[in-house]
């Protein structure tokens, strides 16, 4: 079985897809970055499906799991380089990718994850008093 | 695999593994080009035909696909069969709707699959399983 390389930049993890995944290749890569996710305590997750034919339903729904899975470990998702044909023919067949946030490039999808990270830390600095006395 | 494909024979292909679902969608995208489908009717029909060979996989305990091209004097298509000799299924108008599943997927398998190509026949019993007939004309 073949697997799908994760590469770590800066504080984001970077997976893209450049082969037509078996369904037992997709799981792999679920749990992979789940593992990752873990070990490097990286706060995004940009999947890259520029090279991707087709997205099924297994494929959809493994992109879903994943964005819930890292949401529970801390860190956000970003679906990018979705190709028009691919999005045609995902919303026919029925599949609306719940949960799952898109941009159409890596580089707006770094800027997703970079804005929504930032504002998280301001909302936890708003709650935190110290945070407070320290900036006044 | 996709070079060299003779357009006026079936090509076959068993569907035993994961892996091979994989072989399927590469054979229906190289036939759908070889028929000149535009780009999304090829990304249709593929998708298309990957959720019905994992469900010949999945609820048919594996199988057999068939990938000819069809001709009706106007337009060309690809026409794909799927057939298992699995249990069947036992509520067809069920199974068609969006949303159920007696497995552990989306439920969008037959009913989206239908949407995305032309023509979309089954046939199914307990004795001699399910075939399901697909064609996607050329526009």
């Amino acid at each position: 079985m073949e697997r799908v390389p994760i590469l770590k930049i800066g504080d984001i993890l970077l997976v893209s897809i450049q082969l037509d995944m078996s369904d037992q290749t997709a799981v792999q890569l679920q749990e992979d970055l789940a593992e990752r996710i873990v070990d490097t305590g990286c706060h995004g997750v940009i999947i890259d499906i520029t090279a991707l034919d087709i997205v099924d339903s297994f494929v959809g729904r493994m992109l879903s799991t994943i964005a819930s899975i890292s949401k529970v470990l801390d860190a956000e998702t970003v679906v990018v380089g979705m190709r028009p044909a691919v999005a045609i023919t995902l919303v026919e067949l029925g599949l609306s990718l719940n949960g799952i946030r898109t941009a159409l490039n890596v580089e707006r999808g770094m800027e997703l994850i970079a804005a929504a990270h930032a504002d998280e830390l301001d909302y936890q600095l708003d709650d935190d008093p110290d945070a407070e006395t320290a900036s006044s | 695999m996709t070079a060299g494909i003779d357009l006026g024979q079936p090509q076959a292909q068993s569907v035993r593994s994961d892996e091979d679902v994989v072989r399927v969608r590469q054979l229906v995208r190289a036939v759908a080009v070889a028929v000149k489908l535009s780009l999304v009717d090829q990304t249709k029909v593929v998708t298309a035909a990957s959720e019905l060979a994992r469900n010949t996989l999945v609820y048919g305990g594996g199988g057999s696909v068939e990938v000819t091209t069809v001709d009706n004097g106007r337009r060309k298509g690809v026409r794909i069969v799927f057939a298992d000799s699995g249990p069947g299924i036992a509520d067809l108008n069920l199974a068609m709707t969006d949303g159920y599943t007696s497995g552990g997927g989306l439920g969008l398998g037959l009913s989206g699959s239908r949407r995305l190509v032309d023509e979309f026949e089954i046939e199914t019993s307990p004795e001699t399983g399910t075939r399901i007939t697909v064609t996607k004309w050329s526009r």
